[in-house]
């Protein structure tokens, strides 16, 4: 047993600032939320929008398939290298949560290979509304959901909604046609979360991602700060 | 020797990764050789007899402090497919970032700086073994447990199998599990002493094929 030693070899356990070699690590932003609420076209759109000005890495937890990493790779966003995917065994809540190794080393290795990095991007799996990242994992969490997934959602609240550091309300051109309030939906919102900030966005429109794009701005001046 | 860190260490929810693989099981259940709780049962027999008993023999030895570089090339010896020698090194790794935060140690410092992207997994528990008090039929016993107990909790959500039924599977197991124990701790022992040519060898095939099959799927839910 060595459990009065001081140990000088890194050990990288989570949620250290520093990397191994005394360098501040990354930012990493988790985008979590419903599937097909939008969270892999936020996260192309956020990477056309910072990769000139940041060195930027994304890692994807597919349920089933590699399938957002490919669809990362095909609209080009960022070099092949700079795309990690993670499998997640039937559960990507735990992924993110409970067992966060895998995707923790996915981080390390994209940070060794293609870094240094200002950013990396974690993007989960499709879930339910009870699924956040851990805090040994990310420094801040995006939830995303939309128009279309009923607008009851927000009041449905769950940890995503409430408990997030942005909530983003997606896909809100569809609004008019699904019959979704967003009013009530901002209302139901502003109940939940008191002061945590929420942007409803459609990527379809001239501002498209700007929104979050600028919040994920801030938490990178802050971080770097 | 703490039976309480047992229990930590064999926790099904330890954080070391193994979630997300099925031990095989995904392949076998997609090849039509799994397809409820008496399949699974033969399954988890074949894997303790083979990768179970070797698995265990090799946490054994490590735990009984043999030098973990031998032990993992001798891993590697004991593994033929590509696919599972690279999910055993991830594993490693996995395991060897809890265990570090879990029980720190020099041991496992050095380990960790001697294989940065991972050794093989049962080496990793061994030494994490060592590093939490226990001893070689505790490390053995840990590394035997999960080599079934990952498949059938893999099939519970494969297969929707209940989970009730599962559970039965590895408790009908258990007392085979201890005469896989007894003889993976008896070589494991024997390795500082003897080296590793002492450690058994046994090997299934078709999980072997299996795995690098499953390994080049566009489409699966589990890592291995």
């Amino acid at each position: 047993m060595h459990l009065d030693h001081a140990h000088s070899a890194p050990s990288a356990v989570s949620a250290d600032a520093q990397r191994p070699d005394g360098t501040r690590r990354a930012l990493r932003i988790g985008l979590g939320g419903p599937v097909g609420s939008g969270k892999t076209a936020t996260v192309a759109a956020l990477c056309r929008a910072l990769r000139d000005q940041f060195s930027l890495a994304v890692v994807t937890n597919d349920i089933y398939t590699r399938e957002d990493a490919e669809f990362l790779l095909r609209e080009a966003v960022l070099p092949p290298e700079r795309i990690a995917a993670v499998e997640t065994g039937a559960c990507p809540h735990t992924a993110i949560r409970d067992d966060i190794s895998a995707n923790l080393e996915a981080v390390e290795d994209l940070e060794d290979e293609v870094g240094p990095l200002d950013l990396v991007l974690v993007e989960s799996g499709g879930d339910n509304l009870t699924a956040t990242f851990s805090k040994g994992l990310v420094d801040a969490q995006i939830f995303v959901i939309d128009v279309a997934g009923g607008d009851d959602i927000p009041r449905k609240g769950g940890p995503g909604v409430t408990t997030a550091d942005l909530l983003v309300v997606n896909k809100t051109d569809l609004a008019p046609y699904v019959g979704s309030d967003l009013a009530r939906m901002a209302a139901d919102a502003k109940a939940q979360r008191a002061e945590l900030p929420v942007v409803f966005q459609s990527l379809r429109s001239e501002a498209g991602v700007a929104d979050v794009s600028a919040w994920v701005r801030a938490r990178l001046a802050a971080w770097t700060a | 020797m703490s039976r309480a860190a047992l229990l930590v260490l064999a926790d099904g929810r330890f954080p070391a990764g193994g979630h997300a693989h099925s031990g095989g099981a995904e392949e076998a259940v997609k090849a039509g050789r799994i397809t409820g709780a008496a399949s699974l049962e033969a399954f988890c027999r074949g894997r303790l007899h083979t990768v179970g008993l070797v698995g265990a023999a090799l946490a054994a030895a490590a735990a009984a402090g043999a030098d973990p570089v031998e032990l993992d090339a001798a891993a590697d010896a004991r593994t033929p497919s590509p696919a599972l020698r690279g999910a055993a090194r991830r594993l490693g790794r996995q395991l060897m970032r809890a265990a570090r935060a879990a029980w720190p140690s020099d041991e496992l410092d050095a380990l960790a700086g001697e294989f940065p992207k991972g050794a093989h997994q049962p080496v990793v528990l061994g030494v994490t073994a060592r590093a939490a008090g226990l001893g070689a039929q505790d490390a053995a016993y840990c590394a035997a447990y999960e080599s079934v107990s990952g498949p059938a909790t893999a099939v519970v959500r494969l297969l929707s199998l209940d989970p009730f039924e599962a559970t039965g599977v590895l408790a009908r197991l258990a007392p085979e599990l201890d005469l896989m124990v007894d003889r993976a701790v008896a070589a494991g022992r024997a390795v500082p002493g003897e080296g590793v040519d002492v450690l058994p060898a046994a090997s299934g095939p078709l999980l072997e094929i299996g795995a690098e099959a499953h390994a080049g799927w566009p489409v699966r839910l589990f890592a291995s």
